[in-house]
């Protein structure tokens, strides 16, 4: 009989990566990496200065995952010259993973296979966590630390606690995940995760679509936790064929927590749930839409990581399909990776969109982390992103509300911020 | 030592904004806190102390939102509690963060003083406020100058070996 305590999926997945039968909340141990992935801004123009000074090699080039989004496609000579370093060092590195311009990381790199249950992954961006939607332990790391990982292939880390996130019954029709994590957000403050691990779990979360965990997972990163677990299932399974890696049954099921673990559990009711806003300028400054007073809008701004992959548009086009958005309101969609841009077109979501006034930005990180100028200062935006403190779109007079794809195109539609439900038919 | 007193939930957008991401560190120091605290970048001197509210350094893995305070020569940072993920970058980095619970009651202005390892600030009136625990290979990083530093000291202390 296995004389192994009770543990969470967290504690099992660093167990793992630390070469140990368990650990405990608390210890701090030294895990293997077997995924490091980094993009134009916090990778290369960081890493090869400091590996240069340090006259280091990459430990292992087959675990590494480069990104260009979001600096392209380049505006000025400065993101040039950061895109041109990224380019010319992938060039010289021989880097065998790849991908520019192709959309944003979180999106790109899951659906390349790169990321898989079980593994150990690190990411030099804040929405890494966005990998705990695949039942592996992926957090966000800056450019010294991604030095310590590609020359050591090493990372420490204190084992932390888990705070379960049981959602019970199913959500209403225009209700979504990021309805979930605004409320979750809302209730326990940015710091709320305090850099433990959050597992999402119960009937509503297991219903969800990949798109959708990893819509949660991503903003787990709002949340202060770690990272953002859900469990692998079925439905992950399917996802991750798709994306070209096959897994047996016993590949998913060593990566669940047991019955018993260890951990902090809040209990939530999918079906009582309402679209969420956050107002400016915090994620965690939450209200039921149905509690704002009447709050015209001038920009709806569908993009990110968070909130534009392929179930983001379909929300979107489900809302506008056939109508016009409102007089005066500038409705942005920036699809979050190519593959998605190019499914939403063969599925007529684009051209749905575009009849309803959209305007198509490049798969890129763009306005959401301020590094274009698409949003005018002054304006009024409700944007499916993930984050809405001051200056962040890159305008500081500007008062973004965040909701939901669903939320975005309701508001789109009427001219102000609007409860999908009453549009959806 | 000069306390500049800072909110809760100071963002990574307010200590390095997005927009001055593809510059150098002297172009962010120029914009560093301008939303909270415009009085901050003009007037801050080597040595001086950053005490904020809780979650300081939300948002972003953007390093150099901890670098910036270095580079303006914060000598540390004293909050009730961090973003996880800027709490490591600092540290990485050189930077300073001492875990103070009773942070709240340093005043704007007051001259402080602290001992991360005895885990002591001590007050302009002599109130002697304590720290939460750090780990030791986090404290000896800051005093290397960061992770850099200490990879640097590792690879030559294994080329030296026979």
């Amino acid at each position: 009989m296995s004389a192994l305590p009770a543990m969470t999926l967290a504690q099992k997945l660093i167990a793992k990566a630390c070469g140990r039968s368990a650990v405990q909340p608390g210890e701090i141990v030294t895990c293997g990496v077997d995924l490091a992935m980094f993009h134009d801004s916090s990778g290369p123009r960081r890493l090869q200065p400091m590996l240069a000074e340090l006259g280091a090699e990459i430990w292992d080039k087959r675990k590494v995952v480069l990104v260009m989004d979001h600096y392209v496609p380049e505006a000025d000579d400065e993101s040039r010259r950061i895109v041109r370093i990224a380019r010319d060092w992938a060039a010289e590195q021989a880097l065998p993973h790849v991908y520019d311009s192709l959309g944003i990381c979180h999106v790109v790199v899951p659906q390349k296979g790169h990321i898989r249950p079980g593994m150990f992954c690190v990411g030099g961006d804040s929405h890494s966590p966005t990998g705990g939607a695949f039942g592996a332990y992926m957090f966000g790391i800056g450019a010294t630390e991604m030095l310590g990982v590609v020359t050591t292939g090493t990372i420490w880390l204190k084992v932390p606690q888990t705070i379960f996130m049981r959602w019970s019954g199913r959500l209403a029709d225009g209700v979504s995940a990021k309805d979930m994590m605004l409320a979750m957000i809302g209730r326990f403050g940015l710091s709320g995760g305090g850099y433990q691990a959050v597992e999402f779990c119960g009937e509503a979360v297991t219903a969800l679509p990949m798109a959708e965990r990893m819509t949660l997972a991503n903003m787990s990163a709002e949340l202060g936790a770690q990272v953002g677990l859900v469990a692998p299932d079925e439905t992950t399974q399917q996802w991750l064929q798709g994306a070209g890696v096959s897994l047996r049954a016993e590949d998913l099921a060593p990566w669940c927590s047991d019955a018993n673990a260890p951990g902090v559990r809040h209990a939530f009711d999918a079906s009582a749930l309402a679209p969420q806003v956050a107002l400016p300028h915090s994620p965690a400054n939450v209200r039921a839409v149905g509690e704002l007073p009447h709050t015209p809008i001038q920009v709806a701004y569908i993009g990110a990581c968070t909130g534009a992959k392929l179930d983001d548009l379909r929300a979107a086009a489900r809302v506008l399909a056939g109508h016009r958005v409102a007089p005066g309101v500038q409705l942005l969609v920036a699809p979050a990776s190519v593959q998605d841009f190019k499914a939403a077109e063969q599925e007529g979501l684009v051209h749905q969109l575009t009849e309803a006034g959209a305007t198509f930005l490049p798969s890129a990180c763009g306005a959401c982390a301020g590094y274009g100028s698409v949003i005018p200062e002054g304006s009024t935006v409700i944007s499916s992103t993930a984050r809405n403190f001051k200056g962040r779109m890159g305008a500081a007079t500007a008062q973004v509300y965040l909701g939901s794809p669903f939320t975005v195109a309701a508001s789109a539609l009427r001219g102000h911020i609007t409860d999908a439900r009453e549009v959806l038919s | 030592m000069r306390v500049w007193t800072l909110p809760p939930d100071v963002d990574t957008d307010q200590l390095a904004p997005g927009s001055t991401m593809k510059f150098g560190l002297d172009v962010i120091a120029r914009q560093c806190l301008l939303g909270v605290r415009p009085d901050f970048a003009p007037g801050v001197q080597r040595g001086d102390v950053i005490v904020a509210g809780a979650g300081f350094g939300i948002g972003s893995s953007r390093e150099q939102a901890a670098s910036v305070l270095l580079h303006l020569g914060v000598a540390a940072v004293i909050a009730p509690g961090y973003s996880g993920l800027y709490f490591r970058n600092a540290f990485n980095v050189g930077l300073l963060l001492l875990t103070c619970p009773q942070a709240g009651c340093i005043g704007d202005g007051e001259a402080i003083a602290f001992d991360a390892r005895a885990g002591t600030v001590t007050r302009a009136d002599g109130q002697v406020l304590s720290l939460d625990p750090i780990p030791g290979f986090l404290l000896d990083r800051v005093d290397a100058g960061g992770l850099l530093p200490q990879l640097k000291q590792r690879l030559h202390a294994k080329d030296k070996r026979p």
